[in-house]
């Protein structure tokens, strides 16, 4: 009976586990830091944020800001010198913090990018565990809040498509039209809106948090809606966070006249 | 025939190593039948819990290539024969000997979680009424085996040895059936925000991807627990709500 002298011993990646498990953390550590780079770059860049009818939905809503999307005019003058400014700066906090309290990004950044575990049955290098039980991580209990955000930014969103469905022409005069840049836009609003109404903190609200669906507020078949979205909702946090990044990247290019968006209608 | 070698954990109380078996197998042969033939031809003394050999008593819990699975819902054709297949005792319990761990401490938490307490009888005859859809809601829960694989790969206690502050995914499913059910009065929510540590979870769904009856375990269970302790403890206007009306 020969014996095969295989440790046992723990540490950080220590697992008897012979498939690629490092694959899916790696693949997420870098679309999620992807998205934080390039978000964060087009975030401070203050141009190229909108063309003709569309503005990028990193900008949306435009509370101060140069373009004819703008709710209150231009930067105010009290605005510090000494402070960077872009309209994005001041609104992507609330769909930034919909996403990292987000029960579905907590589980994945986690292993990602905290290694805590790197992956399921894989060994963690750390000694002491927390987890959400107190401060910092505690404030993910906060999700709900972001939620409510999340759900009014759709709003704003969506009216963003239907101002991307009025073409202004040579002569001044508006005209009904759908670009591609108006369906980006529409997409970007169906897969947001899919990964927030079918969000964790949604379906307990919308009627999970009760034991018997008759008290749901909008009735058991909304509830059963939420949970049919909730049942994909990474795939729909996937999908929307690569779309908005997308979103924005066609509304920049087309300012920038590298590419021509081309009207459908 | 062609034979498949296996490195298997041997040893008691924690302390063994890895022994190499080298075994013939055949179609449809599953991890706990080669673990059988190997016990019955070359290593006599082993021992393996086991018991249905159906997937359905949870016993023969085990770690086969480093993942939490059933030996005997593990068919070999699944597994990679190149290299030996380990199987390891779960590691979130006291080993007792070899694949036998000592798993008594999640019957002693279960004995600590408050009992099903229904309201009174909706009809004069003793009966209850319920919709289906609410009884299908906790209906998933209680198709647990209790093979406790989820507490196995759970990273809190198998990684941080929370056992007294944390009772782990399954019980978390066992609260969820009672806590979620129709006719249940009892309030089990200040427990679980501090005795039963759900805090401690960080949603990994590791529970979820092991568990052999696919519970929906993170989703359906631990995350609608966590949004009512939000709830109780951590929604600003929830709490102001209830001061107001004096709850």
């Amino acid at each position: 009976m020969p014996q095969a002298a295989v440790s046992t011993k723990r540490g950080l990646g220590t697992t008897e586990r012979r498939d690629l498990w490092w694959v899916e953390p790696l693949a997420v550590a870098l679309g999620l830091l992807g998205f934080i780079i390039y978000a964060t770059w087009a975030a401070f860049q203050g141009n190229h944020y909108y063309f003709g009818p569309y503005i990028s939905p990193f900008y949306s809503p435009e509370v101060f800001g140069d373009s004819q999307h703008s709710w209150f005019g231009p930067v105010p003058a009290w605005w510090p010198a000494f402070l960077p400014f872009s309209p994005a700066l001041l609104i992507l906090w609330a769909p930034g913090g919909f996403r990292v309290t987000c029960y579905y990004y907590r589980g994945s950044y986690y292993k990602a990018l905290w290694a805590d575990p790197p992956a399921c049955a894989v060994g963690e290098s750390r000694g002491g565990y927390r987890g959400e039980r107190s401060f910092p991580l505690i404030i993910q209990n906060i999700h709900r809040y972001f939620l409510y955000l999340a759900v009014l930014f759709l709003f704003f969103l969506a009216y963003d498509v239907w101002k991307a469905l009025w073409f202004t022409d040579a002569a001044g005069a508006v005209h009904f039209g759908i670009g591609v840049g108006t369906i980006v836009l529409a997409v970007n609003v169906f897969l947001l809106g899919s990964y927030a109404l079918g969000c964790h903190s949604m379906r307990h609200l919308i009627g999970g948090r009760h034991d018997e669906l008759k008290n749901a507020i909008l009735g058991r078949n909304c509830y059963n809606c939420v949970s049919a979205l909730n049942r994909n909702h990474m795939r729909w946090a996937w999908c929307s966070l690569f779309w908005v990044a997308f979103s924005d990247v066609y509304v920049r290019l087309c300012s920038m006249g590298v590419w021509t968006d081309w009207r459908i209608i | 025939m062609t034979s498949a070698t296996f490195s298997i954990w041997r040893g008691a109380a924690g302390e063994g190593k890895f022994f190499k078996y080298t075994t013939e197998i055949s179609e449809g042969m599953v991890v706990l039948d080669a673990v059988h033939k190997i016990q019955a031809e070359q290593a006599n003394d082993m021992a393996v819990r086991w018991n249905c050999k159906a997937g359905k008593c949870g016993s023969c819990s085990a770690e086969i290539n480093g993942i939490p699975r059933l030996m005997c819902m593990t068919r070999l054709n699944q597994l990679p024969l190149e290299r030996p297949v380990t199987i390891e005792p779960m590691r979130s319990f006291p080993s007792i000997r070899d694949l036998v761990t000592d798993v008594s401490w999640n019957f002693r938490v279960k004995k600590q979680i408050k009992k099903f307490k229904p309201r009174p009888p909706d009809v004069a005859d003793g009966s209850w009424r319920m919709q289906q859809e609410d009884v299908d809601r906790v209906q998933e829960f209680r198709k647990c085996i209790e093979c406790f694989l989820c507490q196995d790969v759970c990273h809190v206690l198998r990684e941080h040895h929370k056992h007294e502050e944390f009772i782990g995914p399954r019980f978390f499913v066992y609260v969820a059936a009672l806590e979620m059910h129709p006719l249940d009065t009892e309030n089990r929510v200040e427990e679980l925000a501090k005795a039963k540590g759900i805090g401690y979870c960080n949603i990994t769904k590791c529970c979820t991807k092991v568990c052999p009856e696919s519970i929906t375990i993170t989703d359906n269970a631990i995350i609608p627990l966590k949004e009512r302790v939000v709830d109780e403890f951590y929604d600003p206007i929830k709490r102001l709500f209830r001061a107001i009306r004096g709850q």
